[in-house]
């Protein structure tokens, strides 16, 4: 096996700042009255070890330039992937084509100059993991052997696999705002199969962080992917009822996602959302907070800045149970009438304040109903708040895991799902840009034989 | 020598200063090291999108993308790397970092090129040019005006259209010298409609290999304007959907994602190959009922899911998934082929030349049966008639498989009544189709919109069927 070097070395980032200033310059020439752009750069390797040979060994690198230019209030988009000069004057050039056919748009333009971000603070997202091809192989090999081992049940598996990607992403405007900086991301992950007469159930686990002393073990991740894929063993269908629900946190993080995308400033503008005109009003229980914090040290979520230079605060979404405030770039916030909140390109660390139980509490408090561990498809309407997606996962008596479900459907809707919370876990998912609990649901239809 | 060989070498390689020579050179740096076989992906794609809102094009962009991705195989590993820089050095960089993966196995043999040509599916045009920007703006607001005229209730209108054309080279130790230009277009209608404090959605759309003068003809794009209000207002009637296990007939065209769901990603050659799938091992078996005869086929002429080759430079073909309900075969790419001992299937597929290729569908459909489709309504007493859906999923291993309604209407005596809210059907992919029990005779295949993800990669694809009767799927609504 021959050593390879994991990423390759991030471009310098004066290298970087003449592109942005190049592009910014070829715009200013071909006559753009304003331009934003950004140029970015990635490298990764990752690695699948499957039954404890190396199935694939994958080399990234990926670099991207684009350009929005203004002409007034018309504007045009490009992209490439060639950092050329030839590259810049064509991509620009097309970006201009597109802007003479648009029309005027009173909302379009840059962010407001007072808004951009004036320091930028060095949030601690860039740990670089020089980590040999074989090192990395003997991880994820140590990881799929630690869920084989496990029990003679799981005697196949998708492989365990590693990750380690860094990147770097600069964005300037034609205010004179020029921010940027490398970002690390790690992971580990999982997948193993169950299987025990003639039934097969997969499941899998991983772990991420930005540095690679935040993730977990391989032999953990192993374990609990193999933990995971025997609790399935033996998956019964349920009767058509009416029960409470209580998510796991992975899952729970995708109904605050869901949220989000309700409150967001192109659902609101196109009226396209099922929390219009909320705002003030309660939209969660009266124990539920929900906040953002851009500048956690080492948090996946975390941006000094938004996708247009917009400095990132700290503030509510929800407190009290209600709705605070919206997730707004500076276009949607100008067709609403209000300010940007700092969020072009999404939300930077969400938290949903936890409560005071964990796992094994909140199924105590279910009492009887369905613990549900994997969802699939995409039931979700925000128009209308209508859910309706594939579960699996346990069901519980009196606070006791009786056996596991699969084949059901659970259905709501998404407004009456958030009123009707009852409990926040303390068992936060830290692994993404949104931290949240299990979330116990009063009511929800599961529909199945 | 094909036409597209010539345009892919001319767009591809000529400005790179690249020749056949250096593919050779680059290949035998990548087999020099105990690899069993290897391949170059050479790519460029431009793509553009237009988008209207608020009666006006507000948003349009313009991409370039391209690169070349290098392979190499050894027994079951493949290593991979690939460059967006069109250079030798970069392509001798590339292949150095894909070889790594081998320890020891068989040396390489390069062969001689060969390419193999057969009359195109498509067209090798750049549907990017097949209008000006002005008739694309007139395009979007026709397709704006068009909706509005529909209903006072309509209070948003978006549109969306977008063209994309890839220009690939393939050239592979085992001799294979190939090419193909792959126009695709798109169009989208989504519209907001408001009545009583009550709103909803409804969009359509359509697309394919071809240029975007096709959604002129027979005003074919005015028709995704009538049909995105048709639907939002059917939805604004719609009551809550009934949860439970009932007979469940699927309308013709675009419900087939039932059997990109429930049969066709789990006769991908990868997963049988590992023992994965819910169908491994089951060639030969009956796993649907004799009614039901389906195929997957990368070669329906200007279809969205076709190609003249897949990402491997194999021909694609009509492969025969399951023949009167007797599992008959797997989709295959070169590698799980090989290590399957069977032969390839032309499904090889990568979204682009910075991923691996992996077995994927085209488009997959079922035969046409006998019966009309007002016949299988009226054999249900109560049941659900879905005729729209939303996305799917699968779990592979389980077999489970969602796919969600956004139009379905109650049956109740035999009668199509009352529209009912959308809502995810769930059932098992093994057994799901041998409940099947009607088959009508107006197979239809879908407008061209399906995107497909796999190892987080998105290819285009189509779907298809003709009316059919579930006796039993769980109904996933409110209503219990």
């Amino acid at each position: 096996m021959e050593t390879t070097h994991p990423t390759a070395p991030l471009p310098a980032r004066e290298h970087l700042e003449n592109l942005v200033a190049d592009i910014l310059a070829e715009a200013r020439a071909q006559g753009a009255t304003a331009a934003e752009a950004a140029v970015s750069f990635g490298s990764a390797l990752s690695i699948t070890v499957r039954l404890g040979e190396v199935e694939t060994l994958e080399h990234h690198r990926q670099r991207g330039l684009g350009v929005t230019v203004y002409f007034g209030q018309r504007r045009g988009s490009a992209s490439t992937a060639d950092w050329r000069a030839t590259a810049i004057r064509d991509t620009v050039q097309s970006a201009c084509a597109i802007a003479r056919h648009t029309a005027a748009d009173p909302c379009a333009g840059l962010a407001d100059p007072d808004r951009l971000a004036q320091d930028i603070p060095d949030l601690d997202l860039y740990h670089p993991w020089p980590l040999a091809a074989e090192d990395a192989i003997a991880l994820a090999r140590e990881c799929e052997a630690a869920a084989l081992a496990l029990d003679p049940r799981i005697r196949n598996s998708e492989g365990g696999s590693i990750a380690t990607h860094t990147g770097s992403v600069l964005y300037g405007n034609s205010h004179g705002f020029c921010g940027g900086y490398p970002t690390t991301h790690h992971s580990l992950s999982c997948s193993v199969i169950a299987q025990d007469h003639g039934e097969m159930q997969r499941n899998h686990w991983y772990t991420a962080a930005r540095d690679r002393n935040d993730l977990e073990t391989p032999v953990a991740v192993g374990q609990k992917a193999g933990q995971r894929a025997l609790r399935r063993l033996g998956s019964r269908r349920l009767s058509t009822r009416q029960v409470p629900v209580l998510f796991a946190p992975e899952l729970a993080r995708g109904l605050i996602g869901h949220f989000i995308g309700a409150i967001r400033g192109g659902a609101l503008y196109r009226k396209a959302s099922f929390l219009l005109d909320r705002l003030g009003t309660p939209v969660f229980p009266e124990f539920m907070t929900i906040y953002e914090r851009p500048h956690w040290p080492k948090a996946l979520g975390s941006a000094p800045f938004d996708n247009e230079g917009v400095a990132t605060v700290d503030r509510d979404l929800v407190a009290g149970g209600l709705l605070q405030g919206y997730v707004l770039d500076s276009y949607s916030a100008r067709r609403l009438g209000m300010e940007t909140t700092g969020n072009a390109g999404g939300t930077h660390n969400l938290i949903v304040e936890p409560g005071p139980l964990g796992q094994e509490e909140l199924l105590c408090q279910l009492d009887t109903g369905l613990w549900v561990t994997e969802l699939m498809g995409h039931g979700i309407h925000l128009v209308t708040g209508d859910y309706s997606r594939g579960a699996a996962g346990f069901w519980v008596e009196k606070g006791q895991i009786q056996y596991p479900v699969h084949e059901v459907t659970i259905a709501g809707n998404l407004n009456e799902m958030f009123q009707g919370i009852v409990a926040v876990g303390n068992d936060l998912d830290v692994r993404g840009g949104i931290r949240c609990g299990s979330l116990l649901l009063e009511r929800m239809t599961v529909a199945g034989e | 020598m094909t036409d597209t060989l010539v345009l892919a070498r001319h767009q591809l390689l000529t400005p790179a200063g690249l020749g056949e020579d250096d593919l050779h050179r680059a290949l035998s740096c990548l087999l020099g090291h105990a690899i069993d076989s290897g391949d170059l992906y050479f790519q460029q794609r431009r793509a553009e999108s237009w988008s209207l809102e608020d009666h006006q094009v507000k948003n349009a962009s313009h991409a370039i993308q391209q690169g070349v991705g290098v392979r190499a195989i050894s027994g079951e590993k493949t290593g991979f790397a690939y460059s967006d820089e069109l250079i030798m050095p970069a392509l001798l960089e590339a292949a150095t970092a894909a070889r790594a993966i081998a320890q020891q196995g068989g040396a390489g043999q390069l062969q001689v090129w060969r390419s193999s040509p057969r009359p195109a599916l498509y067209e090798p045009l750049d549907p990017l040019d097949t209008l000006t920007a002005e008739a694309k703006v007139e395009l979007l607001e026709r397709l704006d005006a068009e909706a509005r005229r529909q209903d006072p209730c309509v209070t948003q209108v978006m549109v969306s259209l977008a063209a994309t054309q890839d220009v690939i080279l393939i050239a592979g130790s085992d001799g294979t010298l190939a090419s193909d230009v792959r126009p695709l277009v798109r169009v989208n209608v989504s519209v907001i409609v408001e009545q009583d404090g009550r709103r909803e959605q409804g969009s359509s759309g359509g697309g394919g290999r071809v240029g975007y003068g096709w959604f002129l003809d027979e005003g074919r794009a005015l028709g995704y304007a009538r049909e995105a209000v048709r639907l939002a207002l059917v939805n604004l009637e719609a009551v809550p959907a009934p949860a439970g296990t009932l007979p469940v007939v699927l309308g013709p065209g675009w419900p087939g994602i039932l059997l990109h769901e429930a049969i066709g990603h789990g006769l991908e050659g990868d997963f049988n190959r590992k023992g994965t799938s819910a169908f491994t091992g089951r060639i030969g078996e009956r796993v649907a009922s004799p009614l039901c005869t389906i195929v997957d086929d990368g070669t329906l002429v200007e279809r969205r899911g076709s190609l003249n080759i897949d990402d491997e430079g194999t021909p694609t073909q009509c492969t025969t998934l399951i023949e009167r309900g007797i599992l008959k075969g797997y989709l295959q790419d070169k590698l799980n082929a090989r290590l399957m001992k069977a032969a390839p299937t032309g499904n090889g597929r990568r979204e682009s030349y910075a991923h691996l290729p992996l077995p994927r569908m085209t488009n997959t459909y079922m035969m046409p049966g006998e019966h009309d489709p007002g016949e299988v309504i009226a054999s249900v007493e109560r049941g659900l008639y879905a005729v729209n859906f939303g996305g799917g999923q699968v779990d592979i291993t389980s077999g489970k498989f969602v796919f969600s309604a956004s139009e379905a209407y109650l049956i109740e005596n035999g009668r199509v009544t009352r529209p009912v809210k959308g809502a995810t059907l769930i059932g098992n992919g093994p057994d799901v189709l041998t409940k099947v029990s009607m088959v009508g005779n107006d197979l239809k295949l879908d407008a061209g919109v399906g995107t497909c993800g796999k190892d987080g990669q998105s290819v285009p694809v189509g779907v298809g069927q003709p009316t059919l009767k579930i006796e039993a799927l769980t109904v996933g609504g409110t209503q219990a």
